[in-house]
């Protein structure tokens, strides 16, 4: 399966602090919907492999909240939380992504990231656009530090091999 | 101090002194030239980029050189690019998800 020829923008604006990632996906929006926002499918792509993902609550509705972890391949679980705002079925949602633990306390010492994604119509696939917004820059440096830290830099490096199995 | 490196290129100023010394290296005053601001406000500027480790000073004769630190512009693409692998990998795995599902609902 090739993905050559679907639209993927990946914009970064390091004065607005946000980035912009735009995909194209061959399906039609229901389905697309169904699996950014059902955690028995949002398990089976959410995490880069070799992570997998592991969801311990989930209620998509405004107020609602997705709970779950990322695990690598020793077992290691980065638990992260969604906090859901708005809700407008097979167009968007807003949300509040940030870290929490295996309970779903969120730490507030770690940045959270303000998500806008919506969904729309590109003949008989669907663009889904995600803005993830910073509150400053030197917030994302922080994710990404730690991120490196707890050993995402390698297992990232690792990935290109994978993606061209994927891609071949 | 260590400063805050994405805010240190997030202003249109230093990122075009950035643009400037990329070039060749170039001493405070050559630099203030391009700028319709003061020379102070310039050298304010090459601080913070100085403090960030964006940019060193390169003393030659009597003149201070400013270059640009190559090394660390890169880092922060790298963790940039790093942020793109994670989206990429994720959209291919969702692409065989789709496909699996729309081929189970075939007749």
């Amino acid at each position: 399966m090739t993905t050559a020829h679907l639209q993927f923008d990946f914009i970064v604006d390091k004065a607005q602090n946000t980035i912009t990632v735009r995909r194209e996906f061959r399906a039609n929006r229901q389905l697309v919907w169904d699996c950014h926002t059902k955690s028995e499918l949002l398990d089976q792509w959410f995490a880069p492999q070799p992570f997998t993902t592991k969801t311990k609550h989930m209620d998509f509705s405004p107020g609602g909240y997705w709970h779950y972890a990322m695990i690598d391949p020793t077992g290691v679980e980065y638990w992260s939380r969604m906090d859901y705002e708005t809700v407008q079925p097979v167009q968007g949602y807003t949300g509040l992504d940030g870290f929490s633990d295996a309970d779903g306390a969120l730490n507030t010492e770690l940045p959270r990231a303000h998500w806008t994604a919506t969904f729309s119509d590109l003949d008989a696939h669907t663009l889904v656009q995600t803005v993830v917004k910073y509150n400053s820059l030197s917030d994302l440096e922080t994710v990404i530090q730690m991120g490196m830290q707890e050993g995402l830099t390698s297992t990232l490096e690792r990935l290109d091999a994978f993606l061209l199995t994927l891609n071949s | 101090m260590r400063r805050d490196v994405f805010q240190a290129i997030a202003d249109p100023t230093r990122r075009a002194i950035i643009a400037l010394i990329a070039l060749q290296s170039m001493t405070p005053n050559s630099i203030a030239e391009h700028f319709d601001t003061t020379r102070q406000a310039v050298s304010k500027h090459l601080r913070i980029l100085t403090e960030c480790e964006l940019v060193k000073q390169e003393h030659k004769g009597r003149e201070i050189y400013y270059t640009l630190e190559l090394e660390r512009m890169k880092e922060i693409d790298k963790w940039l690019e790093q942020f793109r692998k994670i989206w990429e990998t994720r959209f291919s795995q969702l692409d065989i998800l789709l496909e699996t599902i729309q081929n189970q609902q075939k007749p």
